[in-house]
């Protein structure tokens, strides 16, 4: 039971093969197994999920449908859920029982998912690793000596050591597309504004998005149309129809024109993956696609931009985490300035703690022009290199990342060196545009990701590409051995 | 452009981050190389582009000002470190 996809388990649960609740039994005893090893949720929430799971049996016995009516599915630690320790991966928050949902906790709990509990993830979403938990690094299934990607790790090695169908992640930089990558999952970051942020804990508020993690397209096509729409209590999201993802699924792909950057093809990618990015483009050509070279010149100043505001926004986002109102206080403060200082000291990791500091350097007078608004400026270059290059081409192509898994503990003593694989993936939150990562085969038994990337508000168009893929490829359907 | 110590001890400071002595030569060194990477943006030449703060250079919605949520202070108060009467304590501040 634990292989089927969401869209399989919507099918057997119409049919009755079996009950959502004893899916969920089915799912919780395989966590109970095998998550000691993997270390990919913080907290599972057994009895709640019994709860929902005999609620979405009862609705459906009272004649309700739904495809994600009795669904299992987990949420990556940052979004708030009432009742249930929230933690984003840090210690700062490691008491912290949210008072109430996320907005996309409660549109897919309203929708019938059933939720098995949080899930780990780097401290405040700031790694590419899933190395900076509090709770814990987390393995990645297809090697367990290896990263599982950040920082959706959790989300992505549990979905992928098939522990759940699906879960929920966010991207700031690439936070749901490289575990995707790095684990042979399909994950979508939708335009910014597209689904509501109310209720995620805030990284970067103007890059964070949060999105669908499975193992197809067609998947995240399901948890994205219970995901996306306006929230009156985001003022960033977004006043815009839904499309209708799944019947977007089957639009054939003649006449589709791809453009594949040539700033994505050098210096830094192994060429292993290089080689499986270009059988993708093949495959895409023989279901009617059409494949031109593009440039986006400025990708290269995307890093360093990035890092300014990145750090920047969350240097103010995380001046909450005070040791007043919630999560962790010191011991013994001796006045208020030591509470803060030893609070936040204590409470957060050496990254969480360099970001902050970054972020606080680039706004401190006499700075902010040369950092801050230097690298917004360098972000609208960004855009626009997307908004030309969509004049002339209706998706881009190219690497997720530029190398495979690393192994656990490799980048840590030098944090540019783990900056500099987000090269792929960052440029698509500067701009704001969607962005999707599915499987494109293995090296060494590893998984590879390709990303396509699509104009604003196109989520549709990407999971129709990425479905159609999948129709005549069964990378995604590839499990690891030993589960 | 690289930062001394004193500098890493007033950005500390301006965050509220408390800093430990042993640690200031490997926090001031790990800080340079971002800062070594991020200074990268200054070779490029930004002459006349308009900073981006918003993806979709959209403006933020404006509510109407009516009241829509309820008191809900005990709630979220139940999990603050330590509250009394609906305050919330810290140390004396005055003395």
């Amino acid at each position: 039971m634990h292989r089927l996809t969401l869209a399989q388990i919507a099918r057997g649960l119409a049919d009755k093969a079996f009950s959502a609740e004893e899916l969920t039994r089915a799912l919780l005893a395989r966590i109970a197994e095998h998550d000691g090893t993997l270390n990919s949720f913080i907290t599972v929430t057994e009895e709640r999920a019994l709860e929902q799971a005999r609620a979405a049996d009862a609705r459906r016995a009272a004649g309700e449908q739904g495809a994600l009516l009795g669904a299992p599915i987990a949420h990556k630690d940052l979004f708030c859920t009432k009742g249930v320790l929230t933690t984003c991966g840090s210690k700062i928050l490691h008491n912290f029982v949210s008072p109430y949902d996320a907005t996309v906790v409660e549109k897919l709990t309203a929708a019938g998912a059933v939720s098995l509990g949080k899930l780990n993830m780097d401290e405040f979403a700031m790694g590419s690793a899933n190395e900076s938990s509090h709770y814990g690094p987390v393995k990645n299934p297809w090697d367990l000596s290896r990263v599982p990607g950040g920082s959706s790790g959790g989300s992505a090695a549990a979905i992928a050591a098939r522990l759940l169908p699906a879960a929920t992640g966010t991207d700031t930089g690439g936070s749901i597309r490289q575990p995707a990558a790095l684990t042979g999952l399909t994950g979508l970051k939708p335009t910014y504004g597209r689904v509501s942020r109310w209720g995620m804990v805030a990284y970067a508020s103007s890059l964070d998005q949060a999105g669908p993690m499975a193992r197809s397209a067609e998947d995240c096509a399901l948890l994205l149309q219970a995901m996306a729409g306006l929230d009156p209590k985001d003022s960033t999201s977004v006043d815009q129809p839904v499309d209708d993802y799944l019947a977007a699924l089957n639009q054939p792909l003649a006449g589709l024109r791809i453009g594949l950057p040539k700033e994505y093809f050098g210096e830094g990618l192994d060429a292993r993956i290089a080689d499986k990015v270009l059988a993708v483009v093949e495959v895409l050509k023989t279901l009617g696609a059409t494949v031109k070279d593009i440039s986006l010149p400025n990708t290269r100043h995307a890093i360093p931009s990035y890092y300014v505001i990145a750090p920047a926004e969350a240097s103010s986002n995380l001046s909450r985490f005070d040791g007043v109102r919630f999560g962790y206080r010191c011991e013994n403060p001796v006045d208020l300035t030591d509470l803060y200082k030893r609070s936040r000291a204590e409470g957060f990791g050496d990254e969480v703690k360099r970001r902050i500091m970054v972020g606080t350097y680039a706004l401190s007078a006499g700075y902010y022009d040369a950092y801050y608004l230097k690298a917004q400026r360098i972000r609208r270059l960004i855009k626009n290199d997307f908004v030309e290059a969509f004049g002339e081409v209706d998706l881009i192509l190219g690497p997720t990342t530029p190398n495979l898994a690393w192994k656990l503990g490799e980048k840590n003593a030098d944090p540019v060196s783990a900056y500099l694989e987000d090269i792929y993936t960052i440029t698509a939150n500067l701009a704001g545009i969607p962005g999707l990562s599915m499987p494109a085969g293995f090296i060494d038994g590893l998984p590879v990701g390709v990303q396509l990337l699509a104009p604003y508000f196109q989520e549709s168009r990407l999971l129709n590409v990425a479905h159609q893929y999948q129709q005549v490829t069964d990378w995604h359907k590839q499990a690891p051995e030993s589960f | 452009m690289a930062l001394e110590r004193s500098e890493v001890e007033k950005i500390a400071h301006l965050a509220r981050l408390g800093l430990d002595e042993a640690d200031l030569p490997r926090t001031t060194e790990t800080l340079n190389n971002i800062l070594g990477l991020i200074d990268r943006m200054q070779a490029v030449d930004t002459t006349g582009v308009e900073p981006l703060a918003h993806p979709l250079e959209t403006t933020q919605r404006l509510r109407a000002d009516q009241v829509t949520e309820r008191n809900q202070r005990d709630q979220y108060q139940a999990v603050a470190p330590a509250v009394e009467d609906g305050l919330y304590l810290v140390p004396k501040v005055i003395e």
